[in-house]
């Protein structure tokens, strides 16, 4: 593995905890690659955090740099805000293809956001292959191969390409690790560089709310599910059962 | 009149229940061309409000999975001039829906439990807390509609068949597929098809069979809490909430399950919840229909008879 490994970090202010894996899973990589058996200097390899998302999101990447990354790119814009996962992919594929990396991880899905279509989107907007919804991911540097098994709820699909690829990894895959003291001191040091979208050469009018190709008519508070009959079970709480989903008739 | 695509999905050969739902909702919005990429499935879809069916060609889903199913969709919405395109709200069926809309240039609604015939979308959002109601301005719109949102309308007549092969680009074969594992079935519902769910939590202490047993005189699915996957007493791809599954069943029956926001996410749109808990406190009872306050090892066994008797 000659290049870099990219990681794209929670457009949330608290890191994601699905990007954590993501990062955890680039450590792994990493070290698993390394002569030091080290992420950071001297690996022979880079990780590079890429977040979209406003100033807040600074937080979210220092974790994220203290777990270990080594650099960040921070893509922050006012005209930002509202994006859709269509925006988003857009901008991250701008950022990544003018920086040059084999390998993009990304979490499965922003736990805000549920779209979990962005990684697809991404490696389309790309080119490049995408294998998502990673239980687990082997790199083969020596054939530049990215091996993983798929988990759906079809089963578990092997499924491998070569570099460049997107990969993305679901939350059964490791548990990642809480940064040491030596790492959130290193974390200080490390260079977060700041993107808005003239720099990457997108016109404001391509990306957020306004440009959005579906648009919000009204949302309301849903009705609280108000608490039906509760019965104490004194042997007889199975009956009761029965007879309520007889009543409903569900059987 | 609108063209509609809906993509057929299928199970060891077989068309998914969820066909005649996408094929229900698609009948609102224009005359209904279901798409399939195994040449067997085209002979399951009479009886549906489907007007034609597409067989693709040349495509081998089973060696590279989902990128050519996604380019394949995206020169049909060109061919047939679609308004919409339906997809069912799997891992999958988002994945492909999200590729299509980048290559097609249209908008994306992943996740809608309602769409009407002037294509406004409703999601139910933040765990089912907020209903959102959406509109894409697009000329296609594509859309990932969640299993078991609507009850299945009857169509009359065999639909009209043809086949269509697409041009596969070397971009969408990057990612190969080597080998497949199949789900392990245990003759049970697939949990985000089932029209009944039963789920154990912590209060199984680890012991399924009561859950289990309840569920086959049910027809229903296993479900699980987080607690319970993390402690590895059932698999994960049965764990309902927030980082699993969501869920929208006709009933839910939570058993030993505490009902932590988490998992309420992955379940509070069910039409009928039930729940059996020991504790008269927990969080699960403000949202039941029906609770029973007690020990699953002995409500669930009762209630298992009970139903057992009824039926026979």
């Amino acid at each position: 593995m000659s290049g870099q490994v990219l990681d794209r970090a929670g457009v949330d202010a608290v890191l994601n905890d699905l990007d954590e894996y993501a990062v955890e899973e680039a450590l792994r990589i990493v070290e698993a690659h390394s002569p030091t058996k080290e992420a950071g200097e001297g690996s022979g390899h880079t990780i590079t955090l890429i977040s979209m998302g406003p100033e807040r999101a600074t937080e979210a990447i220092r974790k994220a740099l203290s777990m270990g990354a080594d650099n960040a790119i921070h893509i922050s814009d006012d005209a930002l805000a509202g994006s859709d996962a269509l925006a988003t992919s857009l901008v991250l594929a701008k950022v990544i293809s003018t920086e040059g990396f084999d390998l993009v991880i990304c979490g499965t899905e922003s736990t805000d956001a549920r779209m979990s279509v962005v990684p697809a989107m991404l490696a389309q907007r790309l080119d490049w292959a995408a294998l998502t919804f990673a239980g687990s991911v082997i790199v083969e540097p020596e054939n530049s191969k990215v091996l993983i098994a798929r988990s759906t709820e079809f089963g578990v699909e092997n499924m491998s390409a070569a570099f460049p690829v997107v990969v993305s990894v679901n939350e059964k895959i490791n548990e990642p690790r809480y940064p040491s003291f030596k790492g959130i001191m290193a974390a200080k040091k490390k260079t977060i560089t700041a993107k808005s979208l003239s720099d990457l050469g997108i016109a404001a009018s391509a990306v957020g709310a306004s440009a959005a190709w579906s648009s919000v008519k009204d949302s309301l508070l849903r009705p609280a599910r108000s608490s039906g009959i509760k019965v104490e079970d004194s042997g007889d709480g199975g009956n009761q059962l029965a007879a309520f989903l007889a009543e409903k008739r569900v059987i | 009149m609108s063209q509609v695509l809906i993509l057929v999905d299928s199970v060891g050969g077989q068309v998914s229940k969820s066909t005649g739902e996408l094929a229900t909702f698609g009948a609102r919005l224009g005359s209904v061309t279901a798409v399939v990429f195994e040449p067997a499935l085209a002979a399951q879809l009479n009886g549906f409000s489907i007007a034609n069916v597409v067989v693709v060609t040349g495509v081998d889903t089973s060696k590279y999975s989902p990128a050519p199913v996604a380019e394949a969709l995206a020169q049909l919405i060109t061919a047939k001039s679609a308004t919409a395109l339906l997809v069912t709200s799997s891992a999958r069926g988002k994945e492909i829906a999200g590729m299509v809309a980048v290559i097609s240039n249209s908008g994306l609604i992943t996740d809608a439990i309602d769409v009407d015939a002037d294509r406004i979308t409703t999601q139910s959002v933040f765990g089912g807390g907020t209903t959102v109601h959406s509109a894409v301005t697009t000329p296609t719109a594509v859309i990932t509609m969640r299993s078991n949102s609507i009850e299945v309308v009857a169509g009359s007549g065999t639909p009209t068949q043809e086949e269509f092969a697409p041009t596969i680009s070397e971009a969408a074969k990057l990612a190969v597929v080597n080998s497949t594992e199949p789900a392990v079935k245990g003759g049970r519902p697939e949990l985000t098809e089932a029209s009944i769910v039963v789920s154990g939590g912590r209060g199984t202490n680890g012991d399924f069979k009561p859950i289990e047993a309840l569920a086959d005189v049910l027809g229903a699915a296993v479900g699980a809490s987080r607690a319970a996957t993390d402690a590895g007493w059932y698999p994960h791809t049965h764990q309902v909430g927030q980082t699993g599954k969501t869920v929208s069943p006709q009933l839910y029956v939570a058993c030993g399950i505490s009902g932590a926001i988490q998992h309420r996410a992955g379940m509070q749109t069910s039409k009928l919840i039930v729940a059996v808990n020991k504790d008269p406190e927990a969080p699960i009872f403000e949202l039941s229909d029906f609770g029973v306050v007690g020990d699953l090892f002995n409500v669930l066994p009762v209630a298992t008879a009970a139903i057992t008797a009824k039926k026979a």
